[in-house]
């Protein structure tokens, strides 16, 4: 039997296709079909000029656009070798951390919501809901943030910012506690999760996957500790690690306890951050005509999804000559065909919403 | 042509039958319907949201504001669909749902027909959903509905056997298949109950409660219209009051088994013995009978606020691993226990009710527990 699951399908998150032949409940293979979602943005650099580029960056993934904001900047700031202000940088990382933390939220509420579960999804949104708050006090948006500038952020935080940011770190320590005890822990949960759709470490290199769903797989790579950018080594944290507890390393369950993990990390690290910002400017001078040297740069960046790369190749005008974006959700969408051998559809659901895939971001 | 005492007897049979009418006809529909706001209420009150309070007070009028909004829309009936079917199937779901009514046991008098065979009647007929859902899942010529369909008739037979297993201990202590002979088999004390006469019953109760869970779709095995999966299972390609009956039968078949379950085990309509006129009596049992499948009810809903969804696999491995084993041995060990206590055994009821308690007043602890610590504590007024 040949099913077609999507472009809209509930569990799809956005407009993704698969293929499916099943027979019966059990998948022989599941083809995904990506480019439902394809906008250009890659093209679109090259038509609006650096500064311009800004507010698309928004769009490659908007689920967590303060990296790809970051990635963009950087990228820029690479070029035209351009020293973003510490106090800036701090700004940065806060933004994109809490950004993590939303992106996290959202991503293990959605695999409650996708097994079956509506209300893990509903509270992780709660959640995330106080982030979306603090992140518009700081930059005015809750989704497309657009906070980020060539050289730094647009606006420092705003007074009294600091104090609210950390006292939601307190609240939400004890909710991470919560949601797992709700939905983490939950033997159905476990059941579900563990041991399907093991990816093993070298596959997972093989396959070229990135950023949580690799070290599920047990490899410990992070761009933050590996390849520090930022201010990322200031800092004290770990890098947690698929340790395959409830099934085989690298399952469904792994991939999504990382993200709890990681949660808990970006926490340490928002925590730090926030007593140890320094005063000073957050944005340093660029001029209005960016016009960075020829030459070509590459960026990378430790996205919610993954080890974001940023291709820029400049011909010395005002507008880049090539752009490319290389994100963790393709990688992933790469995976799916070989794993969906002998799965159920249901856990067809399952292994999408582990590998935390963001239609935008495949496609771009 | 009747003397006196004959017509006063066709007066009060008369009399019942139009009570039960309306008993059905006021409670049986509209309950369904009401049932969707508490749900919904419930369920919203469990992940922190407010849920519908717009239509009447507290939103009380929203189940009626959705009857009247699909009844309004249009009956898509897609053009491969194989359409008699297509129409006739939501139809025969509703009959499932209907049906059992007819030997409902409100009270000690307000019963539509008090068969000999009620309790078998009941499971008969609930069971008799499979073939509208299955038929829906067919004719709507979508594979996702006919996963739904299919998915639906493995569950909904494969638990009739643990459930039909499970009241076989009660029959087996009773002697007797009519709801009300069931009911009057036990007492208004708690001890007095089926489900603490002894040991097997109690875990036949519990297995008769999961396998309703499974039989009426209800989470964690609310896998034929899993909408995560299948978009929406069977239902998919329904639209309007179609689409509306299904899950009209879906919220009444919940009270429905919770009912079975409140009959058999949960002592049914008995309340204490007072000396009340006969109307004021059959109005408390009718009350007591209400509330009890109400909790039972609740308790549904709350679970299905709380677990995900099992798989297909698990679904069954549960069934027959498990459950159908543990429901013939309960069987076997109650009829054991009625060979050596035919009367039952006082002790045994008492240590089950303490145990019993024991196991609502702990699991009352923890809820409280994580309830006082859950508070949302923290609240951001958005500035901008």
């Amino acid at each position: 039997m040949t099913l077609n699951m999507g472009p809209q399908h509930p569990s799809t998150h956005g407009v993704l296709r698969f293929v499916i032949k099943a027979d019966g409940e059990v998948m022989r293979e599941a083809i995904p079909d990506v480019g439902y979602l394809h906008r250009s943005i890659e093209k679109i650099a090259e038509k609006v000029g650096y500064h311009g580029f800004m507010p698309y960056t928004d769009r490659v993934d908007y689920v967590c656009a303060m990296f790809t904001n970051q990635g963009w900047a950087m990228a820029c700031e690479k070029l035209a070798a351009i020293e973003v202000p510490r106090r800036g940088e701090y700004c940065r990382l806060i933004a994109a951390e809490f950004n993590r933390l939303a992106s996290h939220l959202l991503t293990v509420g959605l695999m409650g919501m996708d097994i079956g579960a509506m209300t893990p999804f509903l509270h992780a949104l709660r959640e995330r809901e106080m982030i979306n708050d603090l992140i518009e006090e700081l930059c005015g948006a809750r989704l497309t943030f657009n906070y980020m500038r060539i050289g730094g952020v647009a606006w420092d935080l705003p007074p009294g910012w600091r104090e609210k940011a950390l006292a939601y770190l307190d609240h939400l320590d004890p909710i991470l506690d919560e949601f797992n005890a709700l939905f983490s822990y939950n033997k159905i949960c476990v059941q579900r999760l563990a041991n399907v759709a093991a990816i093993s470490a070298k596959e997972a290199i093989d396959y070229n996957l990135v950023g949580p769903n690799l070290r599920a797989s047990g490899v410990k790579w992070d761009v933050r500790k590996d390849i520090p950018y930022s201010v990322y080594s200031d800092f004290d944290f770990e890098i947690p690690i698929g340790s395959g507890e409830w099934g085989t390393i690298g399952d469904a369950m792994d991939r999504y306890m990382m993200r709890i993990r990681e949660m808990v990390q970006s926490s340490r690290i928002l925590r730090q951050a926030l007593t140890r910002m320094p005063e000073g400017p957050v944005l340093a001078k660029v001029v209005r005509n960016f016009r960075p040297p020829a030459g070509e740069c590459q960026i990378r960046v430790e996205s919610a999804r993954g080890d974001q790369g940023w291709y820029v190749v400049s011909d010395g005008s005002s507008y880049p000559w090539r752009v490319r974006v290389r994100t963790g959700s393709f990688a992933a969408m790469g995976i799916i065909q070989k794993l969906s051998k002998g799965l159920m559809i249901a856990d067809l659901v399952v292994l999408i919403a582990s590998l935390d895939v963001i239609a935008p971001e495949i496609d771009r | 042509m009747f003397g006196a005492n004959a017509s006063h007897e066709w007066a009060v049979a008369t009399a019942i039958v139009v009570a039960c009418v309306l008993v059905l006809f006021v409670i049986a529909v509209p309950f369904a319907s009401i049932v969707t706001w508490v749900e919904r209420r419930v369920w919203a009150r469990i992940q922190s949201r407010v849920g519908p309070n717009r239509v009447g007070p507290n939103g009380f009028l929203q189940w009626l504001a959705d009857g009247i909004k699909h009844v309004c829309k249009e009956d898509v009936i897609p053009d491969e669909a194989d359409a008699p079917l297509f129409k006739f199937a939501p139809y025969l779901v509703v009959l499932a749902f209907i049906l059992p009514w007819a030997v409902m046991p409100f009270s000690s008098e307000l019963i539509l027909a008090d068969l000999n065979i009620g309790i078998l009647y009941m499971t008969a007929i609930t069971a008799l959903t499979v073939v509208g859902v299955l038929m829906a899942g067919w004719s709507s010529n979508n594979k996702w509905s006919l996963i739904g369909g299919i998915r639906s008739a493995a569950q909904i037979i494969s638990y009739e056997i643990p459930a039909g297993l499970s009241i076989f201990p009660v029959v087996l202590m009773t002697g007797t298949l009519s709801m009300q002979g069931l009911i009057r088999a036990q007492a208004w004390e708690p001890y007095h109950w089926f489900i603490f006469a002894n040991p097997f019953c109690f875990a036949a109760a519990i297995i008769l409660f999961v396998s309703s869970l499974a039989e009426n779709n209800r989470t964690p095995f609310d896998l034929p219209e899993a909408e995560s999966e299948l978009v929406a299972g069977f239902a998919t390609e329904y639209s309007s009051m179609r689409y509306l009956f299904f899950f009209m039968a879906e919220w009444g078949n919940m009270f429905i088994a919770a009912a079975i379950i409140v009959t058999l085990y949960l002592g049914g309509w008995q309340v204490p013995h007072l000396g009340f006129n006969l109307a004021v009596i059959n109005l408390l049992q009718f009350i007591s009978f209400l509330v009890k499948v109400l909790v039972l009810v609740f308790v549904s809903m709350w679970i299905r606020g709380t677990l995900p969804r099992v798989r297909i696999d698990q679904m069954m491995s549960i069934c027959w691993k498990y459950f159908v084993p543990l429901g013939f041995i309960n069987m076997i060990g109650t009829a054991i226990w009625v060979a050596f206590f035919p009367h039952g055994n006082r002790l045994m009821a008492m240590v089950m009710f303490a145990l019993g308690i024991a196991i609502v007043a702990a699991f009352g602890w923890r809820v409280a527990y994580f309830t006082r610590r859950s508070r949302m504590e923290l609240y951001f007024h958005p500035t901008i």
